[in-house]
């Protein structure tokens, strides 16, 4: 009893040439590899136009911590343009947001419960989360229950959450940050050290066989065709490569001399003669936004949700017909864009040890650039989230490597802009190629 | 077809407007249980617009619906799916960017016990419908934007059958399928019809239709001309309602018929 589907992906598969064959087995998405290809060519420029500081671990591990605010937006972007909305208040609803939690944790909480209480940072990022997904909701309500369009609704938002950021201290920065809270900024003390990255390194690795193991026996489960053993082997060998890789990079840039020295003294350490290096390890705000990152692809591709957000993506009215509530799902997006927005801003705020009325200026922009460029399509219903989190990495990739070569702000702004449009012109050459 | 059984479905004196068209003005029709009423008229004639008032994608402005004898409250799509109405519309109506598995269960979807898409689940029995309706369709993993006009139409298809529907409503639903698979959908017909589903079935091929309705009911400009056994008229006396709003004596005149 042989599976017909089976024999008949196999005759296809033996009429490919080998490369076509690799990538079939693989199912590599070749998109995303093409995006990864721009990544290493720019890192490559940027490492031999600065004569060999761009590829250090200082530098990416500091490229990472930068990257993630914008990662964590770019994810529910995603969704947002996904279903053929836009979202321009982000960057104003993180500074409103940023703003509350400074407040609550510099101003509010000191008075009720005094300075650096325990719960001072948690009690902070629940109120800004709180609010973040109040004012996504009201967004979404008035995007989908009173249809104006998406694109006004969050252009009054850019205009109102800015104000509304201004008006919560009339302008006043607000700092210090409290210490733990200051964790999610990054930092030596943001980090999470050598034998905690490599614990978290080889759990991420056991969950990549696990899942590639799992997929295969769901699979097996009703006879279905199986990538071939050794492209499994490949990939998973592949993923954990990269996983344990980005680790030892980490691991490999050590704290700066003044604070291990500060270190030493305070726990009674005598420096041994060749120094002492202590690694930083994985960022924490780098956790935070792979960690979002790989709650969000799970929301869109293993829920009812997920499901629905590609579906109306598609054709609205197909969704509507199919007895789905278009509406609602609509909102809960927003409600999700609401709450990343206020991760963000507490990574941001944290990072700069203050809360400030510009905070997150323009960052609506580099959200979109980065899902856009991360291949989500502003005509609905394409986009993966690993996608937009590497077009974030490439936008902040950009910007840092000419900071690094002493470029004025005009002309780093005029590079960006051009990239922008470029990668989306050749994006649509891509699909026109393999639709 | 005993007309001492409640019919499965009766809309009485259905009305809706657009703007200032009438699009469906007073219209009655209904279904008794394996039975197929066809839906006829000219182009722009109010058939569609009848049957998604059915199947919850409009809201009627005046008129009430019956299922089996009771007063239904329809007013979404999912109402009528919870009456075991299922629709094949004349637009397909497919999500364009998600596979065909995905697309069946669209709003439907089997999920493990711990809550999550069961994506393999849904695809072997995508195989199984598929294979039933179109042995030869095999592309289960790419998005449906990608196949071909008829493969969509096998989508929509199956997506109606998978869960078995009391009432069908079927747009033309040959409208894009090569002769096999027109014989083969008629071959559907017949199974389900068999199987005591009622089917309104929208088709602009009389021959067709003679060969598989119990009954026609003929629109013109939103009234329905008149309604009739197959047995008790002729292909010519129906093209006559269609064009001309003519009522043969062997049809049951309705209110847009002219004398
Ligand atoms: N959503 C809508 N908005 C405005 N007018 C509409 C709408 N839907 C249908 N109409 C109008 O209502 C009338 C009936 O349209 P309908 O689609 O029901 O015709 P039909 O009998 O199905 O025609 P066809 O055989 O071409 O499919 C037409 O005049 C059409 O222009
Ligand atoms: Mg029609």
């Amino acid at each position: 009893m042989s599976d017909p589907a089976i024999s008949l992906d196999r005759a296809r598969a033996s009429e490919l040439g080998i490369v076509a064959r690799f990538f079939k087995a693989t199912e590599l998405d070749t998109r995303l590899l093409g995006m990864i290809g721009a990544l290493v060519i720019i890192w490559l420029a940027f490492q031999f136009l600065s004569g060999g500081q761009f590829l250090t671990p200082r530098n990416l591990w500091n490229l990472s911590v930068q990257t993630s605010s914008i990662a964590v937006m770019a994810t529910g972007m995603v969704l947002i343009i996904v279903t053929r909305n836009i979202d321009l208040s982000v960057g104003s609803v993180l500074g409103f947001v940023g703003m509350i939690m400074g407040v609550t944790q510099a101003e509010f909480l000191p008075k009720l419960i005094g300075f650096e209480h325990p719960a001072t940072w948690i009690i902070a990022l629940g109120i800004g989360i709180l609010t973040g997904a109040l004012i996504g909701g009201f967004q979404g309500f008035i995007i989908a229950f009173l249809g104006v369009p998406a694109f006004i609704v969050t252009l009054g938002g850019l205009l109102v959450w800015r104000g509304a950021a201004w008006w919560v201290t009339s302008g006043r920065t607000v700092a210090p940050m409290d210490s733990t809270f200051r964790l999610m900024g990054g930092g030596p003390e943001g980090a999470i050290g050598a034998t905690w990255s490599w614990v978290v390194g080889i759990i991420a690795c056991l969950a990549i066989v696990a899942m590639v193991v799992n997929s295969r026996r769901q699979r097996k489960r009703f006879n279905f065709p199986r990538r071939p053993v050794w492209a499994e082997v490949f990939m998973s060998a592949v993923g954990c490569g990269l996983v344990l890789g980005a680790v030892a990079l980490a691991n490999a840039y050590y704290w700066p001399i003044g604070i291990v020295r500060k270190y030493a003294e305070a726990s009674g350490i005598t420096i041994p003669d060749g120094g002492l290096f202590i690694s930083h390890g994985i960022a924490l705000p780098v956790l935070i936004a792979v960690a979002t990152g790989i709650i969000m692809t799970f929301v869109t591709t293993r829920t009812r949700f997920g499901r629905y957000v590609f579906a109306m993506g598609g054709n609205p009215e197909a969704a509507d017909l199919a007895g789905i509530n278009t509406r609602w799902v609509t909102m809960k997006i927003f409600i999700i864009m609401g709450i990343l927005c206020a991760i963000a801003g507490a990574i941001s705020t944290a990072r700069l040890n203050a809360a400030t009325n510009a905070q997150g200026t323009l960052d609506e922009l580099l959200t979109i650039a980065a899902a856009v460029i991360g291949g989500t399509s502003l005509a609905g219903g394409v986009g993966t989230i690993a996608g937009a989190m590497i077009g974030a990495l490439l936008m902040q990739s950009l910007s840092s490597g000419m900071v690094l070569l002493g470029l004025d702000t005009p002309l780093q702004n005029i590079v960006v802009g051009l990239v922008l449009v470029v990668a989306v012109w050749l994006d649509t050459i891509y699909r026109r190629r393999t639709a | 077809m005993t007309s001492t059984q409640a019919p499965l479905v009766d809309m009485e004196n259905i009305s809706i407007a657009f703007g200032g068209i009438r699009a469906v003005d007073g219209a009655s029709v209904n279904l008794y249980p394996g039975e197929v009423v066809a839906l006829l008229g000219h182009n722009g004639a109010g058939k569609s617009t009848l049957i998604k008032i059915l199947s919850g994608a409009y809201k009627r402005d005046s008129g009430t619906i019956k299922v089996n004898g009771e007063e239904a409250a329809i007013s979404n799509p999912r109402d009528a799916k919870s009456h075991g109405i299922e629709t094949i519309y004349q637009t397909l109506a497919l999500a364009d960017n998600v596979d065909t598995a995905a697309n069946l269960y669209l709003g439907r979807e089997l999920m493990t016990p711990w809550g999550t898409l069961d994506d393999v689940a849904m695809e072997h029995s995508a195989r199984e419908v598929m294979g039933r309706l179109n042995p030869r369709f095999q592309r289960f993993k790419d998005p449906v934007k990608a196949l071909s006009g008829g493969q969509r139409q096998s989508v929509a298809i199956a997506r109606a059958i998978l869960f078995n529907a009391r009432i069908l409503i079927m747009d033309e639903p040959t409208a894009a399928l090569g002769p096999q698979e027109t014989a083969q959908v008629g071959e559907l017909i017949k199974q389900l019809k068999s199987e005591g589903i009622g089917i309104f079935l929208i088709s602009h091929d009389i021959h067709d239709v003679f060969h598989l309705a119990d009954r026609v009911a003929v629109m013109k400009n939103g009234q329905v001309v008149g309604t009739a056994k197959v047995g008790d008229v002729t292909e010519d006396e129906v093209l006559g309602m269609i064009i001309l709003g003519k009522c043969p004596p062997g049809a049951i005149p309705g209110p847009g018929a002219v004398n």
